[in-house]
């Protein structure tokens, strides 16, 4: 036992929480600043989206909140519960089933002044919306030459769910994070969502700010420095999720704990394996802009990356990353560029189906070993 | 032909009850207090409101401003004209003139603190924001001195401290857009409103509707103008609407028709509006009003409307030469006297223009600024990933 906690513990100082349900929590004295705090509180990715809305609405009264359900239903997935008693309703606002109208109304309020966060039920309706993203937010600053910013939040949960089809399940990080002008960012622990969304609503660019309906419901520890109210985290840097000089495993989002979780099956089995194959797992948290930096730095140190996400495989991410790693860093590569994505159809619904069509850890396990020469690669059959 | 049916109906004779003063005093171009009764040309239609009356009080101080400023936007569109031929102008250029007794209207009406957004026949909503032609020229020629510093060009022309957001692209986007300035405004408390237009091809647009519904659920000061000229692009209206009564399309929203060649019509209408949507949310008010000009400078405008029905509306409805029949009616300048504004105005349009081309090209290093406010030292790229980058401040 004392041999699995030591690795938790040194790896990156943050227990992997997910996976480890039964076995007991260790604090780890390892940090410095966590030294201060006796016993570190856990705190869920709703509550840690909730607790950002609510202290940023009370600490500016021009950000206020616009969807569907965000009020009287204290929101479709719970987010913005309790909001609408603290604010009213002149600052949480039940809109009709109307994106393109709600979105554009959300964007004049910004060109304004006004600091909107505007809720996509899921990002699958933001498409209905998605000229007011691009061409009515992301565009003005630079067609006014900069007399007319947009302080916009889009957030809403993105990527697929479980069993909820072809039309509700796509991740839409690729496509906004093509657009000059958008900010993107895609958290995953409740960290994470906390500083991130912070710093989406006082940022004064537009930013699209992509949940995931799976991680609400999951707790990360949280630190006192993450829970208090000044708290943000910058936007277009990338965090270290955990420490390896083997391989680089970017991931973002829900695919972040995957990527985790491969990262400790490997690390067992190396164990009993001649090498001991440590992983580094780059958590993104920003898409838009993306800490290439941090990326190639770690490509410099291990010489081998795997790209991991859940949308579509065609002009995804990881082909982003890939590119941008073999123009800054091709010559420190001793393997092709593993890319794990979403299967390339859309979302199906039988279980077995779904489960081959969105990234399981086996297949971040797979690619992590093809980059290491630990197996052969295999054909693609059907 | 068929083009040619329903185009009678856009030639409504200008009124002649035009009151006529007796007293042979001839009147100041500068008088602000004497006060002139006119009579719009054709009473307000309303749809679900009691429409204002027709009469309206006015001074020769403002029926010579409406005089100049629409001979100025006038005389800035010709140019633009044939700056556009002349090549000095790049990609679409859209054309008011015709139009221009709504954007000198509507500023009789308001302040600088009401809000404007228009689509992107916004030359002359520019100028009546109190941008000046230098700006626009130099803007049109994409060049640094512009009033988007030439990153924007026609149809991105922006006066925020004056209170006009744009200059938009997208047909219709606008109107959402307008209606969340309006929401900003009544979120902050003032006692302002924001006017949306819109064509009568951006009329159907179903995003329109979908703020609409939300503007007067919520009691928004906003204020849609369907600046309908009759022909969307190429498409007459009633090729593209089943209902082509615009001002009646917001069913619930009250609404009014005004003549738009008629600058105290939309005065008073707007006018009208601004009380109402300040009371009673959003209202509707439909511009009956003609562009000379075809919908770009690439569509020469006659292949879907005669040459006798472009002609006609000049010759009965043109809102310049409606106001200068009043000026010259009620002796507050000579023809002559008139002649030598245009002549001045024609002036200035010209020097504008050489002050214009006198403008450099924007830096090349502008290709990459205000993609962000906060680009937080990240790096963009030029065609040339290799050759061409720059870190976003």
């Amino acid at each position: 036992m004392w041999g699995i906690i030591r690795q938790k513990v040194g790896a990156g100082g943050f227990p992997v929480p997910i996976l480890e349900q039964s076995l007991p929590r260790l604090r780890p004295a390892v940090s410095a600043w966590r030294r201060y705090s006796s016993a570190a509180k856990e705190m869920t990715v709703r509550d840690a989206l909730n607790s950002a809305l609510d202290e940023e609405m009370s600490a500016d009264p021009k950000v206020f909140l616009m969807g569907e359900e965000v009020g009287e239903y204290q929101g479709a997935y719970k987010i913005s519960k309790g909001l609408l008693e603290k604010y009213g309703p002149d600052r949480v606002l039940d809109t009709p089933i109307t994106e393109a109208g709600f979105a554009g109304i959300g964007v004049g309020a910004a060109y304004y002044g006004l600091r909107p966060i505007v809720e996509f039920m899921t990002f699958n309706f933001s498409m209905q919306a998605i000229d007011h993203i691009i061409n009515s937010a992301a565009k003005s600053n630079y067609m006014s030459a900069g007399q007319i910013n947009v302080p916009i939040v889009f957030r809403g949960p993105n990527g697929a769910a479980a069993g909820v089809g072809a039309q509700h399940s796509q991740c839409y990080a690729a496509w906004f994070g093509a657009c000059p002008g958008l900010k993107v960012l895609a958290p995953y622990s409740s960290e994470d969502a906390r500083g991130l969304l912070k710093a989406a609503i006082r940022d004064p660019d537009p930013v699209v700010f992509l949940e995931n309906e799976l991680l609400y419901g999951e707790s990360f520890p949280i630190s006192a420095e993450a829970l208090d109210s000044s708290f943000c985290l910058p936007i277009g840097k990338a965090k270290i999720e955990r420490e390896g000089k083997d391989v680089t495993i970017t991931a973002f989002s829900k695919m972040v704990g995957y990527a985790l979780k491969a990262a400790e099956i490997l690390a067992k089995e190396g164990i009993s394996a001649e090498r001991f194959v440590t992983k580094q797992v780059i958590n993104l948290r920003s898409i838009r802009p993306l800490d290439t930096a941090t990326i190639n730095a770690s490509v410099r140190k291990t010489n081998r990356l795997v790209t991991v996400e859940e949308g579509f495989p065609q002009h995804g991410v990881g082909a982003e990353i890939c590119t941008s790693v073999i123009e800054e860093s091709f010559i420190y590569l001793d393997a092709p560029v593993e890319r794990i994505a979403g299967a390339d159809v859309p979302m199906p619904y039988a279980a077995n189906l779904e489960r081959m069509a969105v990234p399981q850890v086996e297949d971040i396990v797979c690619a992590v070993k093809r980059a290491c020469y630990r197996s052969v690669p295999m054909t693609a059959t059907a | 032909m068929a083009l040619t049916h329903r185009s009678t109906n856009l030639l409504k004779p200008l009124s002649a009850a035009v009151p006529f003063t007796s007293s042979l005093r001839r009147l100041f171009s500068t008088d602000d207090a004497t006060a002139i009764t006119v009579e719009t040309s054709v009473p307000f239609t309303g749809h679900k409101c009691d429409p204002p009356p027709r009469t309206i009080d006015t001074t020769p101080k403002e029926l010579m401003t409406f005089f100049r400023d629409m001979a100025t936007m006038r005389r800035m569109e010709i140019a633009a004209d044939s700056l556009y031929k002349a090549k000095l102008i790049r990609g679409f250029c859209h054309l008011y003139d015709g139009q221009e007794a709504v954007a000198v209207g509507m500023e009789a009406a308001i302040t600088k603190k009401d809000c404007i957004i228009t689509a992107y026949r916004d030359h002359c909503i520019f100028l009546g924001r109190g941008g000046t032609l230098v700006e626009a020229f130099t803007e049109l020629m994409g060049r640094r001195d512009g009033c988007s510093r030439g990153k924007g060009g026609s149809m991105h022309f922006y006066k925020k401290e004056s209170g006009f957001y744009g200059g938009h692209g997208i047909v219709g986007a606008q109107v959402p857009l307008g209606i969340g300035l309006a929401f900003a405004q009544k979120y902050s408390k003032e006692e302002h409103v924001a006017f949306a237009l819109y064509g009568d091809g951006a009329a159907n647009q179903g995003q329109l509707f979908e703020a609409l519904n939300m503007a007067a659920l919520w009691d928004l000061p906003a204020i849609l103008v369907c600046e309908n000229n009759h022909y969307g692009m190429g498409t007459a209206e009633w090729r593209a609407a089943k209902s082509p009564a615009y001002y009646k399309r917001g069913d619930y929203v009250p609404g009014l028709k005004v003549d738009g060649m008629d600058a105290f019509a939309v005065k008073q209408a707007c006018k009208f509006a601004k009380e109402h949507a300040l009371k009673n949310g959003p209202i509707i008010l439909e511009m009956d009003t003609y562009r000379y000009h075809g919908h770009s400078m690439s569509d020469p405008g006659s292949t879907y409307r005669t040459r006798d029905e472009i002609s006609g509306v000049r010759q009965e409805r043109d809102p310049l030469e409606r106001i200068r029949k009043l000026i010259l009616s009620h002796d507050i300048a000579t023809e002559k006297e008139l002649k030598d504004i245009e002549k001045e105005i024609r002036k200035e349009v010209d020097e504008a223009i050489a002050q214009a081309k006198e403008s450099p090209m924007p830096d090349p290093s502008e290709l990459f600024t205000n993609v962000y406010v906060k680009g937080f030292g990240v790096q963009s790229f030029g065609a040339d990933r290799k050759e061409v980058r720059a870190i976003l401040p």
